[in-house]
């Protein structure tokens, strides 16, 4: 059952303008798997994410999900109703600034516990048991469950962000460059945070990134993006030590070395 | 002099039936907001523009009218616009719930029992219920559309967290016919569930928000609440200072400088009711 593929994107086009957006863009993921995206600003990866985690129609092309009951949907031919229920159930969103994905103006505890209510979790005990248990989980302190995300720090609120889409056990996270905009040892304790939970809860993760290092540390797999399109595509250590496109070599070499 | 002024009932016939369509549509689907062309009425928004072009489209010389506002019969809105349409409808008031055929209200259901062939005509501020967290209408529609409802629990878990139980004490979220989440208008929640299976007909009318909703006679209405923190209304210590009645809601008054204050009816034909049946 592992062996078959959790998401298959089959051959997506969004274009913006020639060259702008993403196109003919096909891969599989596999549960468990860390699928890394990078590639320079403007080469389509947010593009690709939103596409590929049913916020935004293909121009052509198609994406299969198959769920927890074995069921493949095709994320743009499903109902609207039973594609936002996938997005809020089975897949979780983290974006890059964090308060994209959060309530600002609701307490942290309300917000890790809006996606249970939202799939009929009704018993205020429960939520809140749960809401705290995640917060401990994303180590942030439990006194804390009744802030507003506003009064947390940088870190905190991404991390937050995390558990409130982890709350409902999802099979696969898309990350738009969730360190982004993070000083440096809080980027790290975040990168371990993430790493513990994709292997405890066997998490299938894409993550659009253009820092190598966190591709390297996270990513069993990479896709390189440059103009629209995949140039390169292998195991992480593979394309990192072995670059084969022009831009690879380009972009593994413009690393500072330490 | 208003014959000639005015048409019957202040809005000319068409608009009328343009109200009258999107009440028929309201009624159709129960708890969904029906947009309509809400006209310019002579009064500010805000004072119950909405009620007021419900009341101008369903009321006929056969009416009687009565309007309160607080459960008031007397006070400023509800005078002004019972005179109103007296004035420009010829219509019968009167200030016995029992006795009306169109009640326009504001804040509150009265607590005399409403009966079958009876029109409730609400004021309503604001009438989307998800706006507070959601200010897209576009994103709104989609989520009555879709029944996505679970960010209105989050309101209620917020109150819990912060207050220990539900705060939320007027224009408490209610499921109308297991579907639309609705706001019932800022009646306080002890009024909530007299919307449920109630044989009068309940219009909905937001006039600066240009939204009509409805519930049939005999809808199921529910209120809602968590399973360990279930829906109650507000209960009151003692009873009425005036009337003595114990089951309705109850304003506070504040008497004099010294913090001496009473708790009467807000409801004042019900009070005068309870008044009458005590001298005899």
């Amino acid at each position: 059952m592992t062996d078959q593929a959790l998401l298959q994107v089959k051959q997506i086009s969004k274009l913006y303008q020639p060259n702008k957006g993403c196109q003919n863009i096909s891969f599989d993921l596999y549960p468990g798997e860390v699928l890394g995206i990078v590639g320079e600003s403007g080469s389509g990866k947010s593009t690709l994410l939103r596409v590929i985690s049913g916020r935004e129609q293909p121009d052509v092309g198609e994406v299969l999900y198959r769920d927890r009951n074995q069921q493949v949907h095709s994320l743009f031919q499903v109902s609207e109703s039973k594609r936002r229920h996938l997005l809020r159930s089975e897949l979780g969103v983290v974006h890059q600034h964090p308060l994209d994905g959060l309530r600002p103006r609701v307490s942290a505890g309300g917000n890790i516990g809006e996606r249970l209510m939202a799939v009929g979790s009704r018993h205020y005990g429960d939520i809140r048991a749960r809401a705290s248990q995640w917060l401990a989980d994303v180590e942030i302190d439990i006194d804390r469950i009744d802030d507003t995300p506003l009064t947390y720090s940088g870190g905190m609120q991404q991390r937050l962000q995390i558990a409130r889409n982890l709350v409902t056990e999802p099979s696969l996270i898309f990350m738009d460059e969730p360190t982004g905009g993070l000083d440096v040892s809080v980027q790290a304790k975040l990168l371990d945070l993430m790493r513990r939970l994709v292997q405890e809860l066997n998490l299938a993760v894409i993550i659009v990134t253009h820092d190598l290092g966190v591709a390297r540390l996270l990513a069993d797999r990479l896709v390189v993006m440059k103009n629209s399109e995949i140039v390169e595509t292998g195991l992480t250590d593979q394309v990192l030590d072995d670059p084969q496109h022009a831009y690879t070599q380009l972009l593994v070499s413009s690393v500072l070395q330490q | 002099m208003t014959d000639q002024a005015y048409n019957y009932a202040y809005l000319d016939e068409q608009t009328k039936r343009m109200l009258r369509r999107s009440i028929l549509k309201a009624v159709a689907i129960p708890g969904f907001q029906i947009p309509f062309a809400s006209r310019e009425m002579p009064m500010p928004y805000g004072w119950g523009t909405g009620g007021m072009q419900v009341t101008c489209a369903v009321i006929g010389k056969q009416d009687t009218l009565k309007v309160i506002d607080q459960g008031a019969d007397d006070t400023t809105n509800a005078v002004s616009i019972r005179k109103f349409f007296q004035t420009l409808a010829q219509a019968k008031t009167t200030e016995v719930t029992s006795e009306a055929s169109i009640i326009q209200t504001r804040h509150r259901i009265p607590e005399s029992p409403l009966q079958a062939g009876q029109i409730l005509v609400y004021q309503v501020p604001i009438p989307e219920p998800l706006r507070f967290i959601e200010p897209r209408e576009t994103e709104t529609r989609l989520m009555h559309a879709l029944q996505e409802y679970g960010v209105m629990h989050v309101k209620l878990y917020e109150d819990i967290a912060r207050y220990g139980h539900i705060a939320t004490a007027y224009a408490y979220p209610v499921k109308v016919n297991a579907h639309y989440i609705m706001d019932p208008s800022p009646i306080p929640k002890f009024d909530n569930p007299k919307m449920h299976q109630s044989p009068a007909l309940q219009l909905f009318g937001a006039g600066r928000e240009k939204r009509i909703y409805a519930i049939p006679p005999y809808t199921q209405v529910s209120s809602l609440d968590f399973e360990d923190h279930p829906f109650e209304v507000q209960s009151w210590d003692e009873p009425c200072a005036i009337c003595g009645a114990q089951d309705s809601f109850l304003d506070e008054v504040v008497l004099d400088d010294r913090g001496t204050r009473q708790f009467i009816c807000s409801d004042t034909d019900y009070c005068r009711q309870q008044q009458e049946a005590n001298r005899d």
